[in-house]
């Protein structure tokens, strides 16, 4: 399961809907405990796309390393990515599962004539077959050592 | 020798949570081959199921890609981090590039020979199908070209040429046949590709290329192939190709002798680089000046579909930043290295050029009568009938011929040869106060001569205008042409 804070979830839709009609991303920090995944930051990435941000993103090279140092930096693991589907539905496309790396959380929200709907967590398959769609907890107010 | 590697987050499951392992090797390709047999899980997620790295794993050592470095071959140093990165990517999937370009059983079938081969593939072929490449010409360097680029499954190929085949072509330009004599190259080439493959999508530009036209007609490209014979097509290529951002694969011939390159100003020297300036006109001959033999554009053009490929599939080293020579007569393949000149008026670092020029002024060339059989008033030049009119008049005219031995072996119209390289020293053999009428092939070699007697206190010297060419075109049917 993922456990994520509403004042989070408020934050990803309204990246989503201001990059609208193009795609947002950004990175998501926090807790593993083994048992459920529990969101405690976010970073906003810029798109570095360059062609058709409407449909893609992508987090370059030099993105990705200073997600990982700022993890190591709050002693949070690098969770996962977060990404917007301007006008089509929260699920993982074809793209995503060929551009999916195991072990992370991807969050997908579905940004309808620019506004957030709804939001959905996938785990890519071992097998890389497939996503699992996990559940997403919503909390007031997150607490990792509960 | 042990190197770090770091292993990035979602990897970390597979290495039994460590963000440092320490593999042997002395090339990135030995670290990563000793890594995934240590951890064998890891494999499925760096490497496609072709064998390549992953599109999003990027690979770096210390800080460089090595991509910027010798690929998989970059060697390694005690003290060298190797460190794997992916770069994240996603979005709404209704279009990938996989999905958009289908192969129909016929196609696989057709290119059942390059999907066998991994570098190759289904994902390559589909690359071949989505490509789109330019062919300068569909003369001696063109022919081949065309051939295997249309065999290979190239999606769209477009040819522009504005000539029509003659019989001098068939020795060398085997995308015409006898039939075609006549026609239209474009029309020929469009039959004979068709033919080949017809799949492929052909599409023809009946126009001289020109710094009107070049930039409209490359837009739609992915790739250009010159296969131009002259030095002014070879700059206008040169210089929108830079201006465009795409890579120009060039071949050139004579004689026994070929060249080739890639020139991607993206990523190496451009045409300009290696050659600033062009040559004199006339310093250099055309292979209709000059010859060439029939085979050797067989071997450069299929050199330059073969870099064309290579382009389009990502795969192996492409011939950027080094130019092949290839001398037939002795079998040897030479290689230069090519660098990138920060001065270069186009792909510099501070660029003079910024839009196509006038490349015929560019070259010296300046534009002279057309042959055609209107009366020339000029002492320096006479036509083919007015010669003719003049000898029956009986007027006392020296003929004398500057083309080489071998071609007077071919046909001669009797005038006194002196082949052009020796006429600076038998210019005594000439009588200075007879009038002369030089000839050559078509005029070009003897008009330099005509000059240089002029020069040298020679005063009644003319040019004969098209040459031995054309006398039997014109005067003498009975005499080949050449």
């Amino acid at each position: 399961m993922i456990r994520i804070s509403r004042e989070v979830v408020l934050r990803i839709e309204k990246h989503g809907e201001r990059t609208y009609p193009d795609e947002c991303c950004g990175i998501m920090l926090g807790v593993n405990n083994g048992v459920d995944r529990i969101v405690e930051e976010i970073v906003e990435l810029e798109n570095e796309q360059n062609e058709n941000r409407r449909r893609r993103f992508f987090v370059t090279p030099k993105q990705y390393l200073r997600a990982e140092r700022a993890a190591a930096g709050r002693k949070l693991e690098l969770l996962g990515f977060y990404h917007s589907h301007p006008d089509h539905p929260a699920v993982p496309s074809e793209f995503d599962k060929d551009h999916a790396l195991p072990w992370f959380t991807y969050i997908v929200v579905s940004i309808t004539n620019g506004k957030a709907e709804d939001m959905t967590a996938w785990l890519l398959l071992e097998t890389r077959e497939g996503f699992d769609n996990k559940e997403i907890m919503i909390e007031e107010e997150v607490d990792s050592k509960r | 020798m042990s190197i770090k590697v770091f292993i990035p987050t979602p990897l970390r499951p597979y290495t039994e949570k460590k963000e440092i392992v320490e593999v042997n090797g002395h090339t990135v390709d030995d670290v990563l081959r000793n890594l995934t047999s240590k951890y064998s899980d890891i494999r499925q997620h760096l490497y496609s199921e072709n064998g390549d790295l992953r599109s999003y794993v990027n690979i770096y050592v210390n800080d460089e890609d090595i991509r910027y470095l010798e690929k998989e071959k970059t060697q390694l140093k005690e003290s060298d981090t190797v460190s794997i990165i992916p770069s994240i990517a996603g979005g709404v999937g209704v279009t990938t590039f996989e999905d958009e370009i289908q192969l129909s059983n016929e196609e696989v079938l057709r290119y059942s020979r390059h999907l066998i081969i991994p570098e190759v593939g289904l994902s390559g072929q589909k690359k071949l199908k989505a490509a789109k490449v330019l062919m300068i010409g569909a003369g001696g360097l063109g022919s081949p070209l065309g051939l295997y680029l249309a065999a290979a499954g190239i999606g769209k190929i477009g040819i522009v040429d504005f000539d029509v085949v003659d019989l001098t072509n068939l020795q060398r330009q085997v995308l015409h046949f006898t039939q075609d004599v006549g026609r239209s190259k474009l029309d020929s080439a469009r039959e004979t590709l068709y033919g080949i493959n017809p799949n492929v999508e052909i599409e023809t530009y009946g126009e001289r290329l020109s710094s009107e036209n070049a930039l409209r007609v490359f837009a739609d490209y992915d790739v250009i192939v010159d296969g131009t014979d002259n030095f002014p097509t070879r700059y206008l290529v040169n210089d929108a190709c830079v201006i465009l951002g795409k890579p120009n694969v060039y071949g050139s011939i004579l004689r026994f002798d070929g060249q080739v390159s890639v020139f991607d100003a993206k990523r190496g020297p451009c045409y300009r680089c290696l050659y600033p300036a062009p040559p004199p006109p006339g310093l250099v001959p055309s292979c209709a000046e000059g010859g060439v033999l029939g085979v050797l554009p067989g071997i450069i053009g299929s050199l330059q579909a073969l870099e064309v490929i290579k382009l389009i599939l990502g795969q192996g080293e492409p011939l950027i930043g080094r130019l092949v020579l290839f001398d037939a007569l002795k079998f040897k393949f030479r290689e230069l290295k090519l660098r990138r000149n920060p001065e270069c008026p186009i792909c510099g670092d501070n660029p003079t050029i910024h839009e196509l020029i006038d490349y015929e002024e560019f070259c010296g060339i300046v534009p002279r009568a057309v042959e055609t059989e209107e009366i020339v008033d000029d002492k320096t030049e006479i036509t083919v009938e007015q010669l003719k009119t003049r000898l029956v008049r009986g007027d006392d005219i020296f003929l004398l011929d500057v083309r080489e031995p071998h071609e007077y072996e071919v046909v001669n119209i009797g005038a006194y040869l002196i082949p052009l390289s020796t006429l600076p020293r038998r210019i005594n053999e000439l009588d200075r106060s007879k009038e002369i009428v030089v000839h050559c092939k078509s005029g070009a070699r003897s008009a330099r001569a005509a000059k240089y007697l002029r020069e040298n206190g020679f005063k009644a010297v003319r040019n004969l205008i098209g040459g031995i060419n054309a006398w039997a075109e014109r005067i003498d049917p009975s005499l080949p042409r050449y």
